[in-house]
């Protein structure tokens, strides 16, 4: 295929190159076809400019119809693959119709682009930025070259960021209560917190926080819903008894994190959960999911420093297990599940 | 199954080794390579092997061992930042990455170790931040090892004063802190080990856990070493810290040996300051603790000091170390239900044995002690249990020991009631440790008082006592108690003869109901002891004129009468007999005629009516003839009968040649040779030639019965008397006598074989003869007999 394609392989040879190439920063990003590759990061609003070189090969000439080049923002749903909407598109005209018989360098800036979304890269949906290149030919077929860039958004640390808290239990068999110091994070965060026993009536093998991205596609009727567990990290090894207390300290940058996306242009959202795990000995499983936001924040903060920040919030004393039973739906949400 | 289960062991072991080994090999290469990814995921991957639940704590341990030398190699790699490039405040998040906890942890506290010898953040907080990680593995046999690596890898590295570590905010209170929590999270994990066994296994179990313990008590240990641990932060925070967790864990084995730990490893002048602190957890430990043990350990520990350092005494009495022992030993025997009365009695042993050692003056502590057992056995029958007498022996005889005055003893009220408890066996037993005690140091009795307290102990020895039958006696040890009993007698002295006169009727009073099997025994040593108190009066008779004389020898005299008279009762006559005589002869010295005569006529009477065997008569009589002839007290007429009565019985003896010694012995109750002795002469001839008579017909007896005359003997020893008397000047004995005796001699000597046997005795009191013949004077003249002619 690839001879018969060489025949008519295009003859001229497209590169695109950003104009800040050497100082901006790379960003490792994952391939469909799994390679990974360095790709320049932006973010919104940023002005991207570059230039476009056509070089014909030599002895040949490029008769063209026009080029263009275009900044699409596009999202791709597995299941309908290939077929991508474009949420951005803008163009620019870099040359009108006309010959290229040596190399020709054609400049172009899109300026303040807004780029609402970030790239993203799911079970079953992508997004992604990126330079398209078409020497339109009225005979051949236009000659195409596309240049991904990512994009990340950093936002605001959310103003209101309480710690989680959280009594939870099956009735008389087993009853804990969990701290996690925040709502949400950032993505080089540490979540720090601790389980307190209240009462332990199975005897518990171990305890893992794991953590979850839910990934839902589509609307209405055709959503597809995949989850996927990214961490799953080991708390407490051995059967606690009542009373004791288990720090959680989890670094969050070793794992694949986005921030959470709620509902990009009608497409798809990603939403990622803590769940605590506990297993007991004949292997049954209870666990209590909490959604937890990742975020960029403006600033990332530094996490140079020893994260000494076990649980601050210190052991409150369980104060009334009345109220616990008085909690209606509020009970029911709360309990601990086994599966 | 079980046999099973130790292969399974074996199998487990073996695997996990090999799994240790397989990653270390690649640790090994990581390292080499300075490639810190592949170190840290090689050394997750071997810890991953301690994750194990298959194997005993035993087994484990050596699992431990193999991943605790390959982190040294790693600690080793974390320490040179120039080798993996990466800042240690990097590496201690990097390690947290690991998914599994138990690997985590270790390489946490591995790096751990590391970031506090860089000192790029204080050790407090690296510290406070490990031993709060840790608590992530509530599994107790994984638990108690992975802190175990934390206290080990951390103890060089606490903010002790001194340690290049404290300062600035590190002090040794975080030392503390540190140290106390990891303590009381091991614990806990111990603890709960007992709880996750059935029944069945329980034992199994108990003994995994105490493999285990060294692991918890090496915390106590590190707390110990730390040198900036002064006393006020020992008692403030330290010990109540410990104390604390060893009450709350309600676990019996983990009390016990924490307690002994504790008890071990802090120095003995804290243990001397927070003694009420230490003694108050002991009631609240649980009953099957065997707190006894505890308390003895460190009563022992004290007194040790003590006796080490004697200038800390004033601090024991400062601090009242007696009185709060005493009270913790009563609260934890009052708290401890079920504990056996041997437990109770052990641990005042123990009490005792530290007063003894360091409050040795104290004598109302060590009368508190026994009082205080007495009231423990109080409402309760003798003791049957075998081991609570030995221990009740042990209680009494601490006393013993440590005062070389036994009369010590003798003072303290609560001596004798502890020995009341006793059983019979046992109690002589004790007697006799009593008695040779005081035999040993030599100690005097001197008052009635004591000799009266001293009787009422070893009464066991004195009398038969209720319930005890007299064949289990054995013979031999029965004449021993008995005669240390005698020897006690000998012990009892005062230099005022009222007090000594008070003391021997006491001793009277106490021995007289010993019964007939100990009278000859008890008897002999009384009498004797108060003979002496007659001749010590005697001399002091000039002295004490014009002052009343309660004591004389007159009523003394008397108490010997009656006592004798007991023995004589026994019946025990010969016995009796020689004593009465001995009184007798005291009698005299003190010129006492009538009472000396008394005593005469009870040996006659005693001779006449008690003694029948002919052997034991030939013996009296000559002590009697002894005796009387020194008598001096007598006037003629009561002399005149006794000596009569004396030559009577002696004539009347059963065997002639019994009977002819006995009356040449009377002849020397006719010469006396004292100045103002009586001198007899016609009366000695009589009893010689009457004796000679009896011989002669003895001789002849001999002939007609055997068929040959008898040796000579009884002759030559007649002969020997006459030569006596010779010498001595009784005119009634002639050379011409002795002349005639001497032939007589050589004709029955011939007679009696045609072979000139010389008779040795003979021999020798003719060459006496010759000898005085020679060496002329008065005695050679006289002597001028026609011997020669022999």
């Amino acid at each position: 295929m690839n001879y018969l394609i060489g025949a008519f392989k295009p003859s001229c040879n497209i590169s695109i190159t950003f104009s800040d190439a050497k100082t901006r920063k790379q960003v490792p990003f994952k391939k469909e076809n799994g390679q990974t590759v360095m790709l320049p990061l932006f973010q919104s609003q940023e002005n991207i400019s570059g230039k476009v070189s056509v070089e014909p090969v030599p002895g040949k000439k490029v008769e063209h119809n026009g080029i263009k080049v275009e900044l699409l923002g596009q999202i791709e749903m597995y299941f309908d693959r290939g077929n991508f909407y474009d949420f951005t598109s803008l163009v620019r005209e870099l040359d009108i119709p006309g010959e290229i018989y040596e190399r020709k360098t054609f400049p172009f800036e899109f300026s303040t682009v807004e780029m609402p979304y970030e790239t993203y890269n799911g079970a079953n949906v992508r997004l992604r930025y990126v330079l398209k290149v078409t020497i339109s030919r009225g005979y051949a077929g236009s000659i195409v070259e596309y240049q991904d860039f990512v994009v990340r958004n950093y936002s605001p640390p959310p103003s209101i960021n309480n710690s989680i808290k959280m009594e939870v239990g099956i009735e008389d068999c087993l009853h804990i209560e969990f701290e996690y110091n925040k709502s949400k994070y950032h993505l080089k965060d540490v979540i720090v917190g601790k389980i307190y026993f209240l009462l332990v009536r199975i005897k518990i093998k171990n305890m893992d926080l794991e953590i979850r991205r839910r990934e839902s596609t589509g609307s209405g009727a055709n959503t597809h819903v995949e989850t996927e567990t990214l961490a799953k990290f080991e708390l407490m090894d051995g059967a606690p008894v009542r009373g004791e207390s288990i720090p959680i300290r989890l670094f969050l940058s070793p794992y694949e994190l986005t921030p959470t996306h709620k509902n990009i242009n009608n497409k798809f959202s990603v939403k990622y959960y803590l769940n605590l795990v506990l297993v007991d000995e004949e292997d049954r499983r209870y666990f209590k999911q909490q959604e937890n936001i990742f975020c960029w924040c403006e600033r990332p903060v530094c996490l140079g420093g020893p994260t000494m920040a076990y649980p601050s919030c210190r052991l409150k004393a369980f104060h009334n297990g009345q109220t616990y039973v008085d909690g209606g739906d509020a009970q029911r949400q709360q309990q601990i599940s086994p599966i | 199954m079980i046999s099973d289960g130790i292969d399974d062991d074996e199998k487990w072991l073996a695997e996990g080794i090999a799994g240790i080994q397989h990653h270390a090999f690649y640790l090994h290469r990581a390292l080499d390579a300075n490639n810190l990814r592949e170190a840290l995921k090689f050394s997750a991957l071997m810890l991953s092997e301690l994750r194990t639940s298959k194997l005993s704590p035993q087994k484990y341990y050596e699992l431990y061992m193999r991943a605790f030398d390959e982190l040294r190699m790693l600690e080793m790699f974390f320490k040179d930042e120039s080798r993996h490039g990466v800042s240690i405040v990097d590496l201690y998040e990097l390690v947290q990455h690991a998914g599994n906890i138990l690997p985590r942890m270790y390489l946490l506290c591995t790096v751990g170790s590391v970031y506090i010898k860089s000192k790029e953040a204080p050790a407090k907080d690296v510290l406070k931040d490990l031993v709060e990680m840790c608590r992530g593995v509530q599994h107790p046999i994984r638990g108690l090892f992975l802190r175990s690596y934390l206290c080990q890898v951390s103890r060089d590295k606490l903010p002790d004063i001194g340690s290049e570590y404290e300062g600035g905010d590190d002090t040794v209170m975080d030392a503390v802190d540190f140290v106390l929590q990891n303590f009381t999270e091991m614990n806990k994990l111990w603890v709960r080990m007992q709880q996750q066994g059935p029944g069945a296994i329980k034992e199994k179990m108990e003994k995994e856990r105490s493999e285990l313990r060294d692991l918890v008590g090496k915390n106590l240990h590190v707390l110990g070493q730390i040198e900036g641990v002064d006393l006020e932060m020992y008692k403030n925070t330290v010990l109540p810290g410990i104390l604390e967790q060893v009450v709350n864990c309600k676990d019996d084995i983990a009390q016990f040996y924490l307690m002994e730990c504790i008890i071990q490893v802090f120095p003995d002048d804290y243990h001397l300051q927070t003694l009420e602190t230490l003694l108050g957890a002991c009631p609240q430990l649980q009953p099957t603790v065997d707190t006894k043990t505890v308390l003895s350990q460190l009563m022992e520990r004290l007194s040790n000091y003590a006796a080490a350092n004697v200038e800390v005494l004033p601090e024991f009495l400062q601090v009242e170390a007696f009185t709060k022992l005493s009270t913790a030993i009563g609260r934890v025997i009052e708290a401890q239900v079920d504990m056996p009365i041997v437990g109770a009695i052990s641990l005042y042993v123990s009490l005792l044995t530290f007063t003894l050692r360091v409050h040795p003056d104290h004598l109302d502590y060590v009368d508190h002690v026994l009082g205080a057992c007495v009231k423990k056995l109080s409402g309760k029958p003798k003791l049957e249990d075998k081991r609570a007498t030995k221990q009740v022996v042990a209680l009494l005889s601490v006393p013993l020991e440590k005062y070389n005055d036994t009369v010590t003893a003798l003072t303290l009220s609560n001596y004798p009631r502890v020995m009341d408890y006793l059983d019979d066996g046992t109690n002589k037993v004790m007697a006799m440790v009593i008695i040779q005690s005081i035999m040993k140091n030599n100690t005097f009795i001197t008052t009635a008082d004591k000799v009266e307290v001293l009787f009422a102990l070893i009464k066991g020895l004195i009398k038969d006592l209720d319930g005890t039958s007299v064949d289990e006696l054995d013979e031999e040890d029965f004449k021993e108690e008995q005669n240390s009993v005698a020897r006690l007698i000998h012990m009892l002295y005062n230099d005022d003869p009222e007090e000594m006169l008070k003391m021997i009727c006491t001793v009277k009073k106490h021995i007289m109901s010993g019964g007939p099997r100990r009278l000859p025994f008890t008897i002999p040593p009384l009498v004797f002891s108060a003979l002496r108190l007659i001749r010590r009066l005697q001399g002091q008779d000039g002295e004490v004129v014009g002052e009343e004389v309660p004591t004389t020898p007159k009523i003394i005299f008397q108490l010997l009468d009656q006592t004798i008279q007991a023995l004589s009762c026994v019946p025990s006559p010969e016995l009796a007999l020689r004593l009465y005589l001995q009184c007798a002869e005291a009698a005299n010295d003190c010129d006492l005629e009538p009472v000396a005569y008394e005593f005469f006529t009870q040996a006659f009477v005693l001779y006449e009516e008690e003694i029948a065997d002919s052997k034991a008569q030939v013996t009296a009589i000559h002590l009697i003839i002894g005796t009387l002839q020194r008598m001096n007290v007598f006037g003629i007429e009561n002399r005149d009968t006794l000596t009569h009565k004396a030559t009577g019985y002696s004539a009347k003896l059963l065997k002639k040649p019994d009977q002819c010694r006995a009356v040449y012995a009377c002849s020397h109750l006719f010469w006396v040779d004292d100045q103002d002795g009586i001198k007899d002469g016609e009366r000695v001839l009589l009893c010689l030639k009457r004796s000679l008579r009896i011989a002669n017909a003895a001789q002849q007896m001999a002939s007609v019965i055997r068929g040959s005359s008898g040796p000579v003997t009884l002759f030559v020893e007649i002969l020997n008397k006459y030569v006596y008397f010779f010498e001595k000047g009784n005119p009634q004995i002639t050379p011409a006598a002795i002349q005639g005796l001497i032939e007589l001699i050589n004709n029955e000597l011939q007679s009696e074989s045609t072979i000139q046997i010389s008779d040795p005795f003979f021999a020798s009191t003719l060459r006496y003869i010759q000898f005085q013949k020679q060496k002329g004077g008065v005695m050679g003249e006289k002597l001028l007999l026609s011997m020669f002619d022999s």
